[in-house]
């Protein structure tokens, strides 16, 4: 199997909060990752490590077989790497089209405008966004404004594409709509770590799951794994929303 | 046709400068075409500070810095070493571009207000050292002698018409320029960049790279305009060459008319431009004229924020292809 991304040893200091401590894991090519654990486990700092927002404080990052620790974020898109965001980043006063096109114009492919605007169009109608392609994208609702980041982040032509609860603030059939674009994505051929709080749809999704807690590996393993596992519940019992919606997710499977 | 609609914006934009240069042309008077000169100075000027300020959305406050730059350089080159306004006006914007790459790496790194401090920071340094700079002749400036103009058409009225021309033809060519900086790719990625840096960068765009381009394109056309400016003029100061207020103005106009728009900065440049004439000749506004100008920008920023151009654009978007 070849290994699309190797994180080795991540550690990351904010002041003197841990963010993340000594990270390690190896990704190959084509699965789903997903990742999980409360609020302030350190997932989005592990995404913003990754894709070069800052350093880390210790350890490398493996990307495609090269070192790419401390890259810039601009130099990671190039080498294939997309993102979407926890909080939404549209560029408003653009259309979701011009969005769109920007991914594909600056992505791993870096399309002229011509035939950015024909992968523009494929991926606007993929997510389900291309009746709204010329209305302003800061009047896109919220669900909306998440498949907007998913469709720029696509656009990229990824190898590897890493997700930041594009499930959170959706309502139920929205969700189970983006759930069917993941797949597909995945159908593609292109890697995916996912960030998610919704438990049923990361354990359906993904074929291996890593649990973060202050910064911490708790546990990893397959879908069934981590949900059995005593110390991920432990850690969840300190968020009882969170324990009490994995309980009832596991139970479903 | 549709290769007529596809440049409509281009076109009335091209049209709404040729409309003005045709004024003076037509009734043939000197205080017009002086009028008009002003007018086109001021649309060359805010039309490439929209590059920075309203494709890229860094507030330059000190843009004048590259207007009077370019001028000292071309004019000394004139003066002194006997260079045609040609070579002049191109070594002026050449300068003028230099300075901004130089900068540009330097206080590019800087968001929002901090870098609007640092641009009015190298026009007071770069003032001041012109102050203290003996071959561009301290603060007393330099002067042309008279018997250059007879290179330009005869006499100094002949001088007076040409350079109207080469405004007209600068004017026009800055248009194109802005005009096809929005419609490329390097354009998106500037519009990316005024939207949301970061995530810009996230997807790919080399905001330094971007950024310090946009720069040195604002700042070439003012250069070669400050060549021109001051050969038309006769001599050359500091005070005239890196007047603040000017960099205001600029901004003002470009609001007035629609940052990040194409026309805008042609409305605005030539509307501002046309007010403060009128301003200036009137005995209740002459003091308070920059005044005026302050309380205007603080008009559009509270109540139409898009300008003109794009206030029409956001009312009726059937207009969209038309108003770019
Ligand atoms: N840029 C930053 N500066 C300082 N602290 C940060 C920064 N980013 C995240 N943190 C802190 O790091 C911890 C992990 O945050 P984050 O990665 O966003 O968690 P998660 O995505 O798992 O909810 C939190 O305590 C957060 O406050
Ligand atoms: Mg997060």
């Amino acid at each position: 199997m070849t290994m699309i991304l190797q994180v080795e040893g991540v550690g990351k200091v904010f002041g003197g909060l841990q963010a993340l401590s000594d990270v390690t894991f190896d990704l190959p090519q084509g699965q789903i990752l997903g990742l999980i654990g409360p609020n302030g486990a350190g997932k989005t700092t592990l995404f913003n490590v990754i894709n070069g927002v800052y350093p880390p404080n210790g350890g490398r990052v493996i990307f495609n077989g090269e070192d790419v620790t401390g890259s810039k974020t601009y130099h990671m898109a190039h080498r294939g790497l997309a993102r979407t965001h926890q909080i939404v980043r549209p560029l408003n006063e653009l259309t979701v089209r011009e969005n769109v096109i920007v991914g594909a114009c600056f992505g791993r492919e870096g399309h002229g405008l011509g035939q950015a605007g024909k992968v523009a169009d494929e991926v606007m109608e993929f997510v389900g966004l291309a009746v709204r392609a010329d209305q302003l994208a800061g009047s896109l609702n919220v669900g909306q404004k998440k498949r907007l980041e998913m469709a720029r982040a696509l656009a990229a032509r990824p190898y590897l594409l890493l997700l930041d609860e594009v499930l959170a603030g959706l309502n139920p059939s929205e969700i189970a709509g983006m759930v069917e674009i993941v797949r597909k994505i995945r159908e593609r051929g292109i890697t995916i770590i996912m960030i998610e709080h919704v438990m049923h749809a990361v354990m359906n999704v993904s074929d291996r799951m890593i649990v973060l807690d202050y910064g911490q590996q708790l546990a990893e393993g397959t879908p069934e794994e981590v949900a059995n596992n005593p110390k991920v519940i432990e850690a969840y019992l300190g968020d009882p929303e969170l324990a009490e919606r994995l309980m009832r997710d596991s139970d479903e499977e | 046709m549709s290769g007529i609609r596809k440049y409509l914006g281009l076109i009335l934009a091209i049209v709404v400068v040729l409309a003005m240069a045709a004024w003076p042309v037509i009734n043939g008077k000197d205080i017009t075409r002086e009028v008009v000169f002003t007018m086109l100075l001021s649309v060359g000027l805010a039309s490439s500070l929209n590059i920075l300020l309203g494709y890229t959305g860094y507030v330059s406050f000190g843009h004048v810095v590259f207007f009077g730059l370019g001028g000292y350089v071309g004019f000394y080159l004139m003066a002194v070493h006997d260079w045609s306004l040609w070579t002049a006006m191109i070594a002026g914007g050449l300068a003028s571009a230099a300075l901004a790459f130089l900068l540009g790496k330097a206080i590019l790194r800087l968001r929002g207000g901090y870098f609007a401090l640092a641009t009015i920071g190298v026009n007071e340094a770069v003032r001041a050292f012109i102050n203290n700079f003996d071959p561009f002749g301290g603060p007393v400036g330099m002067s042309l002698n008279f018997q250059v103009y007879k290179n330009y058409g005869g006499g100094a009225r002949e001088a007076l018409w040409m350079s109207f021309y080469i405004l007209v033809a600068l004017t026009l060519l800055i248009t194109v320029v802005t005009y096809m900086v929005r419609s490329s790719k390097f354009g998106l990625g500037l519009l990316a960049i005024r939207e949301d840096e970061d995530a810009a960068e996230v997807m790919g765009v080399i905001a330094p790279n971007a950024k310090t381009w946009a720069y040195v394109l604002s700042a070439v056309f003012p250069g070669i305009l400050g060549v021109l400016f001051f050969f038309k003029n006769g001599n050359i100061e500091p005070a005239p060459a890196f007047r603040l207020q000017m960099s205001i103005e600029m901004i003002v106009m470009v609001m007035l008319g629609g940052q990040g728009t194409v026309l805008g900065p042609i409305l605005g440049g030539a509307g501002y431009q046309r007010l403060r004439g009128f301003l200036l000749t009137n005995p209740l506004f002459k003091n308070i004229q920059l005044a005026v100008a302050g309380v205007l920008l603080l008009v559009i920023v509270l109540f139409v924020p898009a300008g003109v151009v794009g206030w029409v654009r956001q009312r009726f978007p059937k207009l969209r292809r038309v108003l770019q």
